[in-house]
Formats: structure tokens, sequence, C-alpha cells
């Protein structure tokens, strides 16, 4: 999908979500904003249960917001139908879960084809281009492996080929390393610093500090709402020997 | 450098200073980039005036002109191996940020939360540092697994900050 320059890919205006009524009303999502520029990462972080698996949601058009707009490519996701909004996440949007969600009895391979297959492309096309994600990924070689094969990195690196076989405007990643030991993580953290580098437009929430290190923007959420921003640009402190006990 | 660091890297065998220097940078990565090269010399010579090395000159080329070769002595050997048995981990050092906190709030100085808020940039800059390098070192590399340890442990502080914001919400909110 294409953009008009100078637009945000994502954009959130008084964003809400409430569960419950009076006294027991609960607002998981309260009055949130948020600008997401083409080919940045941005990363809200938090603690379990502020609110940011929700706002996910919200903004990749999984579920409907009590109160608010979000714009997705130019469009107003409450304006449309269910039809047109599946149809928009289906070509806009790349999802990656925490607990992948690959099809078990489906290979490496067709798992990342499947989506592409969905959205009406030839088969030679959707396996010529799963075939290019799985080298991107450095998995090539475990094409035609089942997920129970993989290890817990190599799954979740199916799974983010999977959200890029439809050349989505922007990824979603919901605690995509909640899952994985600190290697798998790295693994996964190589493969989003690539996707950002190739311009790749990144919302990722978690709880994990190493994925927030490694967005450009950070958003701390608290209760519902988002509290503070950070921007980590600029060059290196440059005395990580100091961080491990060693003189200069 | 800690003297018994350098002396248990010449354990394995009697060697050059620059031998020694490459077997720490192999083990250090960028780690090591910033270490001063003079060091382990001035560490050598002083743990020879102690007896627990001993330097013989070797017969030397020309072109090189580091021709003493280093060995363990008995004493040496003694220490390394009861520094291997010594358990000593590095404090952390908590109290003081925590000091600054009650101090600041009971003065009225500063908003306990906004040190918070400051310490926690600093730290996520130096795990994104940390984070970097370690990306960019190939898969169990000695010096990836290094870099794995100062992640962990700024995490852990980052967790404790999360703590600390928390409480600090709540008490001033009272």
């Amino acid at each position: 999908m294409t953009m008009i320059d100078g637009e945000s890919v994502l954009r959130a205006r008084g964003l809400r979500k409430e569960y419950g009524k009076g006294e027991a009303l609960v607002r998981a999502v309260d009055e949130v904003s948020l600008d997401v520029a083409a080919g940045e990462t941005v990363a809200v972080m938090g603690p379990s249960g502020c609110g940011k698996s929700t706002l996910l949601h919200l903004l990749g058009g999984l579920d409907r917001a009590t109160g608010g707009e979000v714009w997705l490519a130019g469009q107003s996701l409450g304006r449309l139908g269910e039809r047109a909004l599946a149809r928009l996440r289906r070509d806009a949007v790349g999802f990656v879960f925490q607990a992948f969600h690959l099809m078990d009895e489906l290979t490496a391979a067709e798992n990342v084809e499947l989506p592409a297959l969905l959205a009406g492309r030839s088969p030679r096309a959707a396996r010529r281009r799963a075939a290019e994600l799985l080298e991107r990924i450095g998995l090539a070689d475990r094409a035609g492996f089942l997920p129970a094969a993989l290890s817990g990195g190599q799954r979740q690196r199916v799974a983010i080929a999977r959200a890029l076989v439809s050349d989505p405007l922007v990824v979603l990643a919901d605690e995509p390393t909640g899952n994985l030991d600190s290697e798998a993580t790295l693994e996964v953290l190589r493969l989003f610093e690539s996707l950002h580098a190739a311009g790749q437009t990144l919302v990722i929430v978690t709880h994990d500090s190493r994925i927030a290190a490694t967005a450009g923007r950070l958003i701390s959420m608290r209760d519902g709402a988002f509290v503070d921003e950070t921007r980590l640009t600029g060059g290196t402190t440059g005395n990580l020997g100091a961080l491990a006990g060693l003189e200069g | 450098m800690q003297q018994e660091v350098v002396l248990a890297l010449l354990a394995k065998e009697p060697s050059h200073g620059y031998e020694l220097r490459a077997r720490l940078r192999q083990a250090l990565g960028p780690l090591g980039e910033a270490m001063n090269d003079g060091q382990i010399y001035v560490t050598l010579t002083r743990m020879e005036k102690a007896g627990l090395v001993a330097c013989e000159q070797a017969a030397g080329l020309p072109d090189r002109p580091d021709r003493k070769v280093y060995a363990l002595t008995a004493a040496g050997q003694e220490r390394v191996a009861g520094w291997l048995a010594e358990v000593s981990w590095p404090k952390p050092d908590l109290a003081e940020f925590h000091l600054k906190l009650i101090a600041a709030a009971a003065a009225g100085l500063a908003d306990p939360l906004a040190l918070v808020d400051a310490q926690r940039r600093e730290l996520l800059r130096r795990l994104r540092d940390a984070q970097r390098a370690a990306m960019a070192e190939p898969d169990r590399s000695a010096a990836g697994l290094l870099l794995e340890g100062i992640v962990l442990r700024l995490q852990a502080d980052l967790r404790w900050l999360e703590t600390c914001e928390r409480n600090w919400t709540v008490r001033r909110s009272k």
C-alpha cells in the first residue's frame, strides 16, 4: 500500500476503551493520542494490565474503540464496516503476538504464505514471496519444518515473516519477546533492527526494557494513559567497559 | 587491571605481554577497546617484584621489542587457586539513589518522580548501548556473554526504578 508523504501512517486521537458500567467502569485505554510516522519504531512500555495490549488491538482494528478515533493509512477505522475493516487490516497491518499463533500442522513456509493466499495472490507468487522472506529472516533452510521442530526464537521469526508477507504499512507487535529466553530475544531484536533499517514502520507494546531501548521512540503507559515519552537518539555513552566494572 | 586476572591468564602457559593482551581483547570484545595497553605491563612488573611471576628474556628478534616471557611462580599459582575459590561479587550501589529520593522529597528540593524519570532515561541509554554491542557480536562469543550480563543487570535496575515510581506515586498522592 502507498501513502501520501508527510502523513502519519497511524494516528489516534482521544482514544478510549471502557469495560463495565457505573461503579465497575474500567478505562483500559484513557484518552490516548498518537502519531506514528512512516519508518518509525515506537515502543509502548508499561506493566501488565496498563492497557497496552488493548491499545494495540484498537490501533490495528481488531477491536472497536468506545470513544475517539484511529486513522490507518488515512482511513478512519470507526467509519468502516466490518468487511472493509477486515480488508484494511489484511492489507495494511501485520500482527505479531507473544504466543506466535502459527498453525501447527503447516510448515514454516506454508504459515508465511497463508495470508498472501487469503489476500488472493496466486499460489506461485505467494510461494515466491514466502521464500524471499524466509531467506531474509535467515530460516531458508527451515522452510519445510513444522513449528514444533523450531526453537522459540525461530517460531517468532517465522511469525514476523508472516506479518510481512502482504507488505503491510505497519507491523504491530504485542509482547513479541514475552515467551523467549535472552538468546532468542536477541534474534528477534536483530530482526526488528533490520526491518527498521529497511524502512518498516513498527509499533511494539512490551514490558521488556530491551526492546524499548532499541526503539527510536519510547512511550510509557500507566493506567490506560501515556505518561512519558523519550527519544533515545544521539550518540552512545561510549563507556561500555565501565558498565562491566572495567576501569577506563 | 586486577592482578589476579592477569595471573590467571598466565596459568595456561608462559606468555609474552602482548599475548596476554590479545587474550583479554578476545574475552572482552568491544568492552576492552578503552583499555590502556600499558596497564598490563605495569601489573606484570608489579607482580614480578612481588614474586608472583618470573620473567625470562627470550632470544629476541630485532623487529619485536617485546622479548620478555612471563611465567607463574609457585606463589603465583597459589594466588590463582585462591582467587578461583573465592566467592566475590560486585556490590550494587542502590542506597545512594534511594537516599537521594528520600532527601529530595523531605526537603522539597526536587520531585522524586522527576529524578526517577531522569535516572530511567540514563539507564535506557546505557541499555541501548549494551544491546547494540550485543547485537553486533557473533552468536556465543565470549564478549557477547559479558554484554548479556550488563543487559540483564540494567534490566533489573530498570525494574527497581519502576517499583520506585509506583511507590513514590502513591506517597505523593497521599
